[in-house]
């Protein structure tokens, strides 16, 4: 068993879970493949949409990927950057939002 | 600015010593496969040439730049030029052969003092085209090269510009301090003789490479990005970009080495090997000649010295069209940078 739940070699083994469930797994794949590719959105915006993703679901596999992916597309450092604070900005105001729950509550049971 | 791997007598400038490095370590151990193993696993090794449609030729290591990505290990240090008398000899050979295509590179081609005699004299071969790879900072360097752009244009010369990024701060890092600013200068220098414009026939292609270790995205979508960026930014207009992926040969291998990058790289060239690509690969229809004459399959297999097989024919002294048609061409695991993805050869992406 390995000493940490992550290795970066794991990543290029992603395919190997065709292993225990081929018919499912190809179905991801094949969906993963079209949803990347150039539609209405374009692969650029793709690559930058999944980097900003892949913080928010704080993917270490995601984040090796996808920060590769924006460079090869020429996605600027800046823009990186600023699609990360979304990512975060949304976390955080997921959060935040909720405490409009809490006043609620709060008002609701307080005298 | 930094100096070549040569002037540093850094272990790399050893040309054996970059083949040992390939040879062992993950493809020693078995690791991953060669790149003979991942030919023959196509049925394509032995690699054997088309037929040869271009005579390139690497008129000199001495250039104004330092790139760090360089696979010539080129740089105002390198002395290496080619002679008059051998480009004499590379005029009688595009007579008699009618190879099609002249691509000069180098180093700086145009700081060969014998350039401009050549470009004249290879134009009145009827040579069908002649391509001349051109760093751009050259034709701002010194007022000597100032009319560079009015000197291919008079000799309908086709202009093939390194520029990595349409953006400041990676082209520097890349290519040194300054480079950008020098390289819209010059282009629009030959924007304003008529190269890259709609209509004209003076074609202007841009080359651009990754900035660091991970493939081009393709072509086609970094192409729409340059003529986007380029035309709103400085009003510069171009015919196309072709995608290159950096080698692992000289400064690039340095880099990828320095950075603990090198294994990774490997891997991700070798896992995106694609048999379309190297059906394509350039060493197929092109013969690279060094300054001092000899042959080679391509301008890397020239930076690592492996000559082309053909001992009766190794220089243009000898030049033999047949039996470097019947070559086999050396290959070893750089040559995975020309089959990875869409693939990639000094015309860009190949598939």
């Amino acid at each position: 068993m390995e000493k940490t739940y992550y290795n970066p070699k794991d990543l290029k083994k992603f395919g190997e879970i065709e292993e225990w469930q081929p018919e499912l797994a190809k179905k991801f794949f094949e969906w993963y493949g079209d949803v990347f590719a150039e539609g209405a959105l374009t692969a650029r915006e793709k690559a930058i949409i999944a980097l900003a993703v892949s913080h928010a679901v704080q993917c270490p596999y995601c984040i090796d990927a996808y920060t590769t992916e924006s460079l090869k597309f020429g996605i600027s450092e800046a823009q990186m950057m600023e699609a990360v604070h979304v990512a975060g900005a949304i976390r955080g105001g997921a959060s935040l939002v909720h405490g409009v729950q809490m006043m609620n509550k709060a008002k609701k049971l307080s005298m | 600015m930094i100096k070549s791997l040569k002037a540093r007598k850094h272990e790399l400038a050893s040309k054996e010593r970059q083949i040992e490095f390939l040879s062992n370590g993950i493809f020693g151990e078995g690791e991953l496969p060669t790149f003979k193993e991942s030919l023959g696993k196509i049925e394509m090794y032995p690699l054997r040439p088309s037929g040869i449609e271009i005579l390139q030729v690497n008129v000199g290591y001495m250039c104004n730049q330092v790139c760090k990505h360089c696979h010539v290990d080129a740089g105002p240090d390198r002395k290496e030029i080619m002679s008059r008398e051998h480009m004499e000899i590379l005029l009688n050979i595009l007579k008699q052969t009618k190879i099609p295509t002249l691509d000069l590179t180098g180093g700086a081609p145009e700081m060969n003092p014998n350039f401009r005699w050549f470009v004249e004299e290879a134009r009145k071969t009827g040579v069908d085209e002649i391509i001349v790879r051109s760093n751009l900072t050259i034709i701002r360097a010194n007022k000597k090269y100032y009319e560079l752009p009015e000197f291919f244009k008079e000799n309908g010369v086709r202009v093939v510009s390194s520029l990595p990024f349409y953006r400041k701060d990676k082209t520097d890092r890349q290519r040194g301090d300054g480079v950008f600013d020098k390289s819209i200068e010059a282009l629009k220098m030959l924007n304003a003789v008529g190269y890259g414009q709609p209509e004209s026939e003076l074609t202007l292609d841009l080359v651009y490479n990754p900035n660091g270790a991970y493939l081009p995205a393709a072509q086609a979508d970094l192409e729409r990005d340059f003529k986007k960026a380029l035309k709103e930014d400085f009003d510069i207009e171009f015919n196309s970009l072709f995608t290159i992926t950096n080698l692992p040969i000289a400064r690039f291998l340095e880099y990828l080495i320095a950075s603990d990058n090198y294994e990774d790289y490997m891997d991700t060239l070798v896992n995106a090997f694609n048999p379309a690509a190297a059906m394509g690969v350039m060493c197929r229809n092109t013969i690279s000649v060094d300054y001092d004459g000899y042959m080679y399959d391509c301008d890397f297999n020239q930076m690592l010295n492996k000559k082309v097989l053909p001992k009766e024919s190794r220089h243009i002294r000898d030049f033999d069209l047949e039996s470097l048609n019947r070559r086999e061409i050396f290959v070893h695991q750089h040559c995975y940078g020309c089959t990875a993805g869409a693939g990639s050869s000094c015309q860009g992406a190949t598939i």
